[in-house]
């Protein structure tokens, strides 16, 4: 049953990349998991303006978990690349910005005033302090 | 009448029915007394609203810290942003 859902997903996936044509969404997705790819692809997941993954409406206990473990990397990573630079909130809020204009059309993105919001064709609503 | 505000020190020979119902006391030290209070008062309130002043004028002060502070962080994160950039292509599969 799973199994099905995650085709769906990755057709999904495949069809937005499509839809918009754009060749940098391949590149973008290189190394991610399928299912990550997927639930991000199909707006379960999105990019907070913190540096970490967000889970948006009623996703299952998979991608929940699944958000929490790349959470947990991610906050190694911030952890250990801020040391000596910055605070780790700092580190994690410049990556952030960088996570958010780099998000693919169709992709979901936390927006300033903190809701959901889809990444169009445009520049995303990101931080006013983001380079 | 002016002559006898400026000197203050005879009082004038006068009946009540000299003077208007009115402006007639005829305790007049006690009236001379309470004109110099009056006098004394407003000069603290002079000194009061000047304080309420000095206060207004150090309310401004928290805004610009906050500024600053906004203004260290934005460099920060510009500063960061080239290394942040690497870091993501580094770890492509948690990004």
């Amino acid at each position: 049953m799973s199994k099905i859902r995650l085709n769906s997903f990755v057709t999904l996936c495949g069809a937005v990349a499509l839809a918009f044509g754009t060749g940098s969404a391949a590149l973008a997705q290189e190394g991610r998991d399928p299912a990550y790819a997927a639930a991000r692809a199909a707006g379960q997941v999105g990019e907070q303006k913190d540096g970490y993954l967000g889970v948006i409406g009623n996703a299952s206990a998979d991608v929940r978990a699944m958000v929490r473990d790349l959470n947990n990397k991610r906050r190694a990573i911030y952890t250990e690349k801020a040391a000596g630079k910055s605070t780790i909130e700092e580190y994690a809020f410049a990556t952030a910005c960088r996570l958010i204009a780099q998000t693919q059309p169709g992709e979901k993105y936390q927006a300033t005033d903190g809701s959901w919001k889809v990444r169009g064709a445009g520049a995303p609503d990101r931080d006013a302090r983001c380079p | 009448m002016k002559a006898l505000e400026l000197t203050g020190s005879v009082p004038a020979a006068t009946s009540p029915a000299m003077m208007s119902q009115a402006q007639y006391d005829p305790q007049r030290k006690g009236f001379r007394f309470g004109g110099r209070a009056v006098c004394a008062v407003m000069l603290v309130l002079g000194f009061g609203s000047a304080l309420g002043g000095c206060v207004n004028v150090s309310a401004p002060d928290k805004p610009i810290v906050i500024e600053l502070n906004i203004n260290i962080r934005q460099e920060v994160i510009y500063r960061l942003s080239q290394d942040a950039e690497n870091t993501i292509k580094e770890n492509e599969g948690v990004f």
